[in-house]
């Protein structure tokens, strides 16, 4: 098992150096100049132009540039946004606890609903519970993210006031974020009332935000446990007289479980890097709306840093969903 | 169990409707967050909004609803004859806010106007390059050139000495820019090391001291109960940052924020019709408008330019880009400014006249280029839809209509070349409420080949704006200016397209709020009626 991780951790060497020059070269491909974006319809003199062009160091070649970044990022230093003129780095950490928490609440809520689903429909092949559910599961992997997010803010929020708009907690609450994760800090802080409304503020944008990643594992799960349903040991185990509830929870299950992992883990990669429309809507403080707004604004240092951190966590999630199909399936864990 | 209990908890006090903090909490649903907490470094409305209002002061300032400059740091001040020094007589027993790095050891003096100042101005000056040291308006009034120095007479009294006289200067002094932070928080930061925390936690001397801000999320802000003027009439003000304006809408009625801006255009008709909300507007310190490049035939021609805007129907342009959220604009510079000249009367949209007059100057099958904008300002939502229907409206006339648009940044720097091929569609918003700020910039000479897209210099309108300049008082400055719009129209280097109409939406409780003509959104006298 560890010989597989390390070999795993050998293979981001090379994955972390093409982020590096990807994420710098994308930024540069993009027309528009930062400083010219910065000045905006008031614009600036030629000299003003060429002492903030030194001071950012655009007058340095590219070769230079992407070497004192490279440097600077295996120092752990990401460098500081052109707008907000703090490290990269300590933005980064105070919105990432949001994604993160906000991603891994509508994962929950996809794979503990979706999943059953899939099975559910894979034992019905064909009937009324197959049909409905898969055609559920369409609607939800087509609906446009804002029309869904606006849908449910105006019927849960406006009119039946069940939930609230926006936010990740009522503002009379007010406490220090240490672990920047609402349903902990909520649970520290020791306020009475501050971890349900956290809970609260959670409901709609997981429900947003898991419903595509939902459709997906209940369709590839019903697909998956088909193809295992019809496979010989499983009519062997019917023909031995197994109870249906062992046959479909424990054999078939566990072995379409694999394919299931692996959409699980590239959901969670699109979810940490894709939450841009749930996170505006909802007013969520995540690392989606920080990326894009600093790419219209094209802050340079953000775009770049931000783009690979995201890499970094992808990747870590990646190599955790390897490490789980080891647990699921011991043959890969010894190959 | 205790969690199965908090979540019932929870669920029912949600149940009961989400409420905004404690009666005396102001909430602000703002559209976004602030680049920063010391206004000097940066441009944006919205920064200002969460920084130089709350938490600062400065010498003079705009009256609340006005442009008009009014004492604050500053209890009066003298403009020597030659207007080429300004004294300032300062505000005595002014207290800075504290914090948990710093406590003041004394009150507002001299010292703290020079910082504020030299740290922009001199590039030795230990803070000049701190945080990024942009200080983009600084430069962009001119002020380095404009201050030559400035000496401190004794701790209340500071003296601008002057390379020219400049009558704006004093209204430049009320812009956010030259909002006063204190030397002696300056002095015990760089020595702690931490010189960013004058940008990070704040410390003015306003009616609001920083409390927090939770990035994209929240910033929190206490009352100054030490405040010299009259003191906030909340207790404290929040910020709530959200970004969509559907959702802002939904938030206002829920009960979520009492006051919040930018309403979608869409919305403001159902807004207006609701009973928990009330709507107020005013016309935005801000022009949009469609630029020729007056150094390129057939536009250098003025009866040509007058003819082209004769053709454009602006109703339609109002009506369908903004929605009804703005205004007809026959002047370069809005209503809302000092010296407006109502008089003057805009060109009639009258495509058959176009058409002669283009004919009788000789211009036939006219081919040009309209630039669109790629993003969004107030003063133009949709500039594309905007070019749309100006090539329709051309297209009446005779003149096809080529539609271009590049990235931002790309549109600004090519805008600017003097052989620009094609009229431009582009805006400004006010910075001080000094005509000065738009004739000036937008159509003076000096401006050309950069924020005078139409490339236009007409002596005896420069003559009238640069005299105006210089004029101590504005009775004796506005009829020049009244004048210079006048001759405006005539030669016509720009179509005057719109003024955006400002919307606030707030909950009924909500009291005080005045729309500020400058754009910016001061909750510092606004309270909550019971």
């Amino acid at each position: 098992m560890l010989n597989y991780v390390l070999s795993r951790l050998f293979t981001f060497v090379p994955t972390f150096i093409g982020v590096t020059l990807i994420s710098f070269g994308f930024i540069r491909v993009l027309p528009g100049d930062p400083i010219v974006v910065m000045a905006g319809e008031r614009g600036l003199t030629a000299e003003r132009y060429a002492e903030l062009e030194a001071q950012f160091g655009f007058d340095r070649p590219l070769y230079v540039q992407f070497w004192e970044y490279l440097t600077g990022v295996l120092q752990g230093d990401l460098g500081n946004s052109f707008v907000t003129k703090r490290p990269v780095w300590d933005e980064f950490f105070a919105l990432f606890p949001a994604t993160l928490e906000l991603s891994l609440c509508a994962m929950i809520f996809a794979v503990v609903i979706g999943l059953p689903a899939g099975v559910i429909a894979a034992v019905n092949r064909g009937k009324f519970y197959d049909r409905a559910l898969m055609s559920t599961a369409l609607i939800g992997y087509s609906m446009p993210i804002f029309w869904w997010a606006l849908l449910l803010i105006i019927v849960f929020s406006g009119n039946l006031q069940w939930t609230p708009v926006s936010g990740r907690i009522d503002l009379i609450y007010y406490f220090p974020d240490p672990t920047g994760f609402m349903l902990i800090d909520s649970i520290t802080s020791g306020q009475k009332g501050a971890f349900g409304s956290a809970v609260r503020h959670l409901i709609l944008p997981t429900i947003v935000l898991g419903t595509i990643p939902l459709a997906v594992i209940a369709r590839q799960t019903r697909s998956a446990m088909l193809e295992v349903l019809g496979e010989d040991y499983i009519r062997t185990a019917r023909a031995k007289g197994l109870a249906p509830g062992r046959i479909n929870g424990v054999h078939a299950l566990r072995n379409a479980l694999i394919p299931v992992i692996t959409v699980i883990g590239l959901s969670v990669g699109t979810l940490l890097a894709g939450a841009i429309l749930t996170e505006t809507i909802f007013s969520w403080p995540g690392i989606g709306k920080w990326m894009v707004d600093s790419i219209f604004r094209r802050d340079y240092p953000v775009v770049q840093g931000g783009l690979l951190l995201i890499a970094v966590a992808v990747m870590i999630v990646n190599l955790t969903v390897d490490m789980l199909y080891g647990v699921i399936n011991p043959k890969i864990r010894k190959r | 169990m205790l969690f199965k209990h908090t979540i019932s908890l929870g669920l029912l006090m949600g149940a009961l409707g989400a409420s905004v903090a404690s009666a005396q909490s102001l909430v602000y649903c703002s559209e976004g967050s602030p680049e920063g907490f010391d206004p000097a470094l940066y441009t944006a409305g919205t920064t200002f909004d969460a920084s130089s209002h709350p938490l600062y002061n400065r010498l003079t300032e705009f009256k609340v609803g006005t442009t008009e400059v009014i004492p604050a740091l500053a209890e009066s001040w003298e403009v020597s004859e030659d207007g080429m020094t300004v004294t300032f007589n300062l505000r005595q027993g002014v207290q800075f806010h504290s914090n948990d790095m710093f406590t003041p050891s004394r009150d507002f003096n001299a010292d703290d106007v020079i910082f504020t100042f030299n740290r922009q101005k001199n590039d030795d000056h230990p803070y000049n390059g701190v945080s990024g040291g942009t200080w983009e308006y600084f430069d962009g009034m001119s002020m380095p050139d404009l201050v030559e120095s400035i000496e401190k007479v004794d701790d209340y009294t500071v003296v601008f000495n002057l390379s020219r006289p400049e009558a704006p200067f004093i209204a430049n002094m009320a812009m956010d820019f030259a909002s006063i932070v204190s030397a002696e928080y300056g002095d015990a930061m760089l020595e702690a090391g931490t010189p960013e925390m004058l940008n990070q936690a704040p410390i003015g001397t306003g009616p609001f001291a920083f409390q927090a801000y939770q990035k994209d999320a929240v910033i929190r802000y206490l009352r100054n109960d030490n405040y010299w003027g009259d003191p906030a009439r909340v207790e404290s003000l929040i910020f709530a940052i959200t970004p969509d304006a559907s959702v802002r809408y939904q938030k206002v009625q829920a009960g979520e924020c009492h006051v919040t801006a930018y309403p979608n255009p869409a919305d403001i008709q159902a807004m207006k019709d609701a009973e928990d909300i009330v709507v107020m507007e005013q016309e935005g310190l801000n022009v949009g408008y469609l630029a020729y490049n007056t150094t390129m035939p057939p536009y250098d021609n003025a009866n040509v330019r007058r003819a082209l805007n004769m053709a454009i129907d602006k109703q339609a342009i109002i009506d369908v880009v903004f929605q009804g959220s703005g205004q007809i604009a026959k002047n370069p510079i809005p209503p809302t400014m000092w010296s407006y000249n109502d008089a003057v009367v805009d060109d009639e949209y009258n495509p058959e006249l176009a058409m002669e007059m283009l004919a009788a100057e000789g211009v036939e099958d006219l081919n040009m280029k309209i630039w669109a904008m790629p993003v969004q300002r107030p003063y133009n939502p949709n500039a594309r839809r905007m070019a749309e229907l100006m090539q329709e409206d051309f297209a009446k006339i005779g003149v096809t209509v080529e539609i271009v648009s590049y990235e931002w940044g790309e549109y600004l720097s090519r805008s600017r070349e003097l052989d620009r091929d094609g009229a431009i569609l582009l805006g400004w918003t006010g910075d001080n409420g000094d005509p000065d700020n738009f004739l000036a910039v937008l159509l003076g000479c000096d401006g050309r080949e950069a924020s005078n897209r139409a490339q236009w210099c007409h002596q005896p309108f420069e003559d009238l704006i640069q005299q105006a300049k210089v004029l101590p008082t504005q009775e004796e400055r506005q009829p020049l200016y009244e004048q210079a719009q006048v001759i405006f129209k005539e030669q016509a280097p720009w179509a005057t397209i719109a003024h955006s109409v400002v919307y606030m939406t707030m909950r009924p409780e909500v009291d005080g709020y005045v729309v500020h003509p400058l754009g910016g959104h001061i909750f510092n006298q606004v309270g909550l009626s019971e």
